[in-house]
């Protein structure tokens, strides 16, 4: 087998072959073979493995030609296939040898499945790049030849996937061969293979000569930019942005404006839409020249066009086209060219539409500069902080850190206020949720003051909402807002507070305690956790509610690294010990976990681990806190503990993020 | 109006109304040209009732007319959907702000078509394939009312213009692909299909490759598609038809079936046992023989489903006639395959109404072949040790793979490190 070992050059090369035939072809083709499905899809996920133990050479004449006899599968199990034998070219003897993986990929590249035919097509291309330049002619090409010209539509839209990573090492008969064929898809009878080709357009005319693009690919463009099926007609608007970038300025303005013009006008939604959505991608491609002459009057169309979902789009690009635009001109052209549009847009009837509008708009402020914007732009934003949609409101405000920049958030603090308290309160609890996410940031530009004043109580009303997503975002939030305000301001404002609420007769209020102080306990450092936290912590051990009690546990385990060795040793242990003999079985499992971090804990103050000298343990990191063992996972009980615990925890927040029946507890 | 004319003007009155209905207006506009709207509305309706009342007043000179005022009426792009999520199972649908013009255009459309003066070779001159093609794609409009009369249209353009069947037919095929393979979503599935059940039913035998190739390459892939409750009862009629018509086509239809036997959706799971079950309906003996073992196989699955839908359908077989005499018949080959999951759930399904069918149908099985049944359950325990053995030995082998792999990777490594050694030692010296 020396012969063997000489040709390869992968990883399947150095062993050997030596002890393969332990495990004939037959056995793992069984396994290949099995009637479930599940069985040969985890067999081919594990194809390289096989292919190991086989050797290249086998791999080679037995498992590829066995692999391309199988087609007829599962399209799960083919979907595997494909994306393995991406990989496999050291598998098989490495680049002299990747060709022989073209066959199993041609039959998978002609399957019905998307997905299936999606992958194939990505590995080819991967394989592509391994082949020689004369493989390349003598193997890849004559197989992108043939699925080009394929009976069934599958193997043509496969092959247009192709044509771009053989074209740029292909000699130049081969590249014009590759060019035709290209160029017959793209008028193929099938809107599915126009569709394949059109979306490969820009690539394909990315990759070729600068003569060839004229002469080749604008004429393609054109064509398909005016095909029967807008499906087809969108996708050249897509390719338009790599076209335009190849050529210069007056060829752009002959060859590719006409059809852009026409395609902002089409009659189809869909095709304007496309325009509308990339069009700062068009932007830049058509260089400044043609954006004032064309696109700024095309665009202004697209803001006032008939459909909501267009004008959304073109919406969305407001800010980025303004950025684009030459520095000199920018404010005058926005000022007199697009902003009435805007005006217009701002009391749109389409919700989505102001929503798009909202999320940009603040960012042409730093466009537009103080003056402008305090004139034009400060009546449009509090109108749009009043607007009806929560999410209007909520774009407004998520994006006030741009015009912080420019004119203060001062100005519009008056405004703001009665906003983000409507938000606050609003009766959808992903929209309170969005706005917790903001108030850090808004707290920062706010300024403590101002937010002690107005905020402070909302981010306290938070924390016994009834739905457990918005308590966990409020608590995250105060993290922040001490991160933010400093240790000083948590201990006069926020701890108090909290730690009121281990009285709540509602345990579920007890237990936000709890997870407030997990989130707290490192940005308040170590002195006011000792004080104040763990006193609290330690007394709700002996809380009716079990729930209440194994988080008392993971609280003390999360909070542990903070304190010192005394509160550990004197405080913290026994009342773990104690809730270690709790008659819940979830509270036990928590309260061991939680002793065995401690324990551990204590252990490495007592002894401090030496840099090196013991090599033999593993990961002795000293920086890695260890990861706590499962205590009882030798018996495999392990999982079954957590996954309870888990499970009370994700009922409890069901029960109360469904709203339905609240209850508070009986305890 | 036109009727008051002399038949010397109604003529020119005719076309006249025509071109006046061309122009359109905006209903999303409800309170907009209020008066205009009635108008057209009203002359709508003349013109509806002047084709249907009137022998001989579709002449040739009018076709172009005729056919110019459907196209600027009907001939849309469709709005996108109010509902980006619209889910056509449980949202309304959002319903055609036209309709009151639209409804009239296509009542028209459909009395020009069906009246006795209509003639076809004129017609074609103007509904071509580019007309077709609009058409065609008007199937996806959300008001299940406009489906409805463009379902009648196009049936009857496929009866009477021979010279756009084949297209009309790719057309479909095209805008099927799409559907399963692009965008999982054209709203008139459904009608499309009610129109193909009645053109496979005048294909003639034998059936040409292209259309064997739409039923094995669109029609059976269209069951994987999400929203498969929409259109099923029509889609299992159309296969149905394709196998009255060419019974050889039944092995590989069933194989499609399974091939894409849906793996999670019990609801889908129901709907295609009672597809394979209208097949066993037609099914020939002979034919039946070719696919029982991987048929069984899966009804074998189905039946010991922990949905009980799903194993009451398929228990529900044995309470059909003929499919139990297909049974009997092979009960030798049949016997093996459900016997294990049978008496398994005999034993341990859940829901009691399964297990009253389950031993109903042991019981029928027993009494087809009961020396058999008996070797069966005196063998079934040793089966049971025998799959178990054989699941030890796979994970056996994988577990040597692995080894085998690591070893060769520590081989690979140790090569490296020794080179490395080496290296560094001549470098040293």
């Amino acid at each position: 087998m020396a012969g063997a070992s000489e040709l390869g050059t992968g990883p399947g090369a150095a062993g050997g072959d030596g002890d393969d035939s332990l495990y004939p072809i037959a056995v793992l083709i069984d396994e290949l073979r099995n009637e479930d499905v599940q069985l040969r899809l985890n067999s081919i996920k594990k194809l390289s493995t096989i292919a190991l133990a086989l050797g290249v050479e086998r791999t080679r004449s037995e498992l590829l030609p066995f692999l391309t006899d199988t087609i007829y599968d599962e399209d799960e199990v083919l979907l595997a296939l494909a994306e393995q034998l991406g990989n496999f070219t050291g598998l098989v003897g490495g680049p002299d040898f990747a060709h022989c993986l073209l066959p199993p990929l041609e039959n998978l590249a002609t399957v019905e499945e998307t997905v299936v035919r999606d992958k194939a097509v990505e590995s080819l291309r991967q394989i592509s790049q391994e082949h020689t330049p004369v493989a390349l002619e003598a193997y890849f090409v004559p197989l992108v030849k043939r699925l080009a010209s394929g009976d069934w539509f599958t193997s043509r839209t496969s092959a247009c996937g192709l044509f771009s990573v053989c074209y740029p090492r292909a000699s130049n008969a081969v590249k014009a061969e590759i060019r035709q064929q290209f160029r017959s898809l793209c008028s193929d009878d099938t809107p599915m293979v126009r569709r394949a080709a059109a979306s490969k357009l820009g690539e394909f005319a990315k990759v070729l000569e600068l003569d060839s693009v004229k002469s080749g690919i604008v004429p393609l463009f054109t064509s398909l930019a005016s095909d029967e099926q807008d499906s087809v007609r969108l996708l050249a608007v897509e390719a338009c942005v790599s076209i335009a970038q190849l050529l210069s300025q007056d060829d752009l303005e002959t060859l590719v404006m006409p059809t852009l013009r026409q395609a902002a006008e089409d009659k189809s939604w869909r095709v304007r839409y496309m325009v509308a959505d990339r069009f700062s991608e068009l932007q830049k491609a058509m260089g400044p020249k043609i954006t004032l002459n064309d696109l700024i009057p095309a665009f202004q169309n697209l803001l006032k066009d008939c459909e909501a979902e267009v004008r959304a789009a073109a919406a969305h690009e407001v800010k980025e086209l303004g950025e684009n635009l030459p520095i000199e001109d920018r404010e005058t052209i926005i000022m007199n060219q697009i902003l009435p549009y805007i005006k217009e847009l701002v009391s749109d009837t389409n919700q989505h539409v102001k929503s798009a509008l909202a999320s940009v708009i603040m960012g042409l402020s730093t466009i537009l500069g103080k003056e402008n914007t305090i004139e034009h732009l400060l009546p449009l934003f509090l109108a749009q902080l009043k607007d009806e949609c929560p999410e209007v409101r909520l774009n407004i405000i998520s994006n006030l850190d741009c015009v912080n920049e420019v004119i203060g958030i001062r100005q519009l603090s008056q405004s703001l206020l009665p906003a983000i308290v409507e938000l606050a309160e609003d009766a959808k609890w992903r929209v309170r949720l969005a706005i917790i996410e903001y108030m850090p940031l808004l707290a920062g530009q706010l300024g403590v003051e101002f937010f002690d004043e107005k905020l402070n109580s909302l981010c306290m009303a938070w924390l016994v909402d009834h739905v457990y997503a918005i308590r966990e975002a409020a608590t995250n939030n105060l993290m922040k807002l001490v991160q933010k305000f400093g240790t000083e301001w948590a201990q006069n404002t926020i701890v108090p507070k909290v730690l009121v609420m281990a009285n709540d007769p509602n345990y579920l209020h007890r237990m936000t305690t709890l997870f407030c102080i997990n989130a707290l306990s490192e940005a308040c450092g170590q002195e006011i956790t000792t004080k104040q936290m763990l006193p609290i912590v330690l007394k709700m051990a002996g809380d009716q509610v079990a729930n209440v009690r194994f988080n008392v546990a993971k609280s003390l385990q999360k909070i542990g690294p903070i304190l010192d060795t005394n509160a550990l040793q004197g405080e913290v242990k026994p009342v773990l010990q104690k809730l270690g003999q709790d008659e819940d079985m979830d509270v036990k499992y928590f309260a061991q976990e939680a002793i065995s971090v401690v324990a551990q804990r204590l252990r490495k103050l007592d002894f401090p681990v030496k840099d090196s000298g013991e090599p033999s343990v593993p990961r002795a990191d000293k920086n890695h806190f260890p990861r706590p063992t499962v205590p009882g996972e030798d018996m495999g009980k392990g999982p079954v503990y957590q996954l309870r615990g888990d499970t009370r925890d994700t009922l409890a927040q069901l029960e109360i993020a469904e709203l339905v029946h609240f209850s508070q507890s009986t305890d | 109006m036109i009727m008051n004319a002399t038949s010397n003007e109604q003529q020119e009155l005719f076309c006249q109304k025509l071109q006046q209905c061309c122009i359109l207006f905006d209903f999303m506009d409800s309170v907009s040209d209020l008066k205009s709207k009635e108008i057209k509305r009203a002359t709508l309706n003349e013109l509806v009732e002047y084709v249907s009342t009137n022998r001989g007043v579709i002449v040739e000179s009018a076709y172009s007319d005729i056919v110019k005022m459907i196209s600027a009426n009907i001939f849309r792009t469709l709005p996108p959907s109010d509902n980006p999520d619209f889910d056509p199972e449980e949202d309304e649908p959002t319903l055609e702000a036209s309709w009151p013009h639209i409804q009239l255009v296509y009542e028209f459309f459909l009395r020009f078509l069906e009246s006795p003066d209509f003639q076809p070779s004129i017609a074609k001159r103007y509904i071509d394939q580019k007309f077709v093609q609009q058409l065609l794609e008007l199937f996806d409009s959300e008001d299940p009312r406009e489906r409805d009369f463009l379902k009648t249209v196009l049936h009857r353009i496929y009866g009477k213009f021979l010279g756009l069947r084949a297209f009309i037919r790719k057309q479909i095929n095209n805008i099927f692909l799409r559907f399963i393979y692009e965008t999982e979503h054209f709203n008139g599935v459904a009608e499309l299909l009610e129109i193909l059940g009645s053109i496979i039913n005048g294909f003639a035998l034998p059936l040409k490759a292209e259309h064997k190739q739409f039923l094995m390459k669109v029609l059976i892939p269209m069951h994987t598609a999400r929203g498969l409750a929409l259109f099923h009862a029509q889609l299992a009629y159309c296969v149905v038809q394709f196998l009255e018509k060419d019974t050889t086509l039944t092995e590989p239809v069933i194989r499609g079936l399974l091939k894409f036997w849906p793996k999670t959706c019990s609801q889908k799971e129901v709907m295609f046992l009672g597809e394979i079950e209208e097949i066993l309906d037609v099914i020939e003996p002979t034919q039946f023989k070719k696919i029982e073992e991987p048929l069984f196989k899966q009804i074998s699955k189905c039946v010991s489903s922990s949905h009980f839908q799903v194993a009451e359908r398929a228990l529900y077989f044995w309470n059909n006639e003929y499919i139990l005499s297909l049974i009997e018949e092979n009960i030798d080959k049949i016997l093996p395959i459900m016997f294990a999951s049978l008496y398994k759930i005999s034993k341990e399904h859940w829901n009691p109404t399964i297990v009253a069918l389950v031993y109903n149908v042991l019981k029928t099985l027993m009494e087809m072949n009961g020396k058999l049944f008996d070797d069966l359950t005196s063998s079934y325990k040793a089966e049971r040790q025998r799959e178990k053995k054989k699941e030890l030995e796979r994970e056996e082998l994988w577990k040597k793979l692995e080894e085998l792999k690591l070893k060769k990777a520590l081989e690979k490594q140790n090569s490296a490190y020794n080179m490395h050694s080496i290296l560094s030692n001549t470098s040293a010296e």
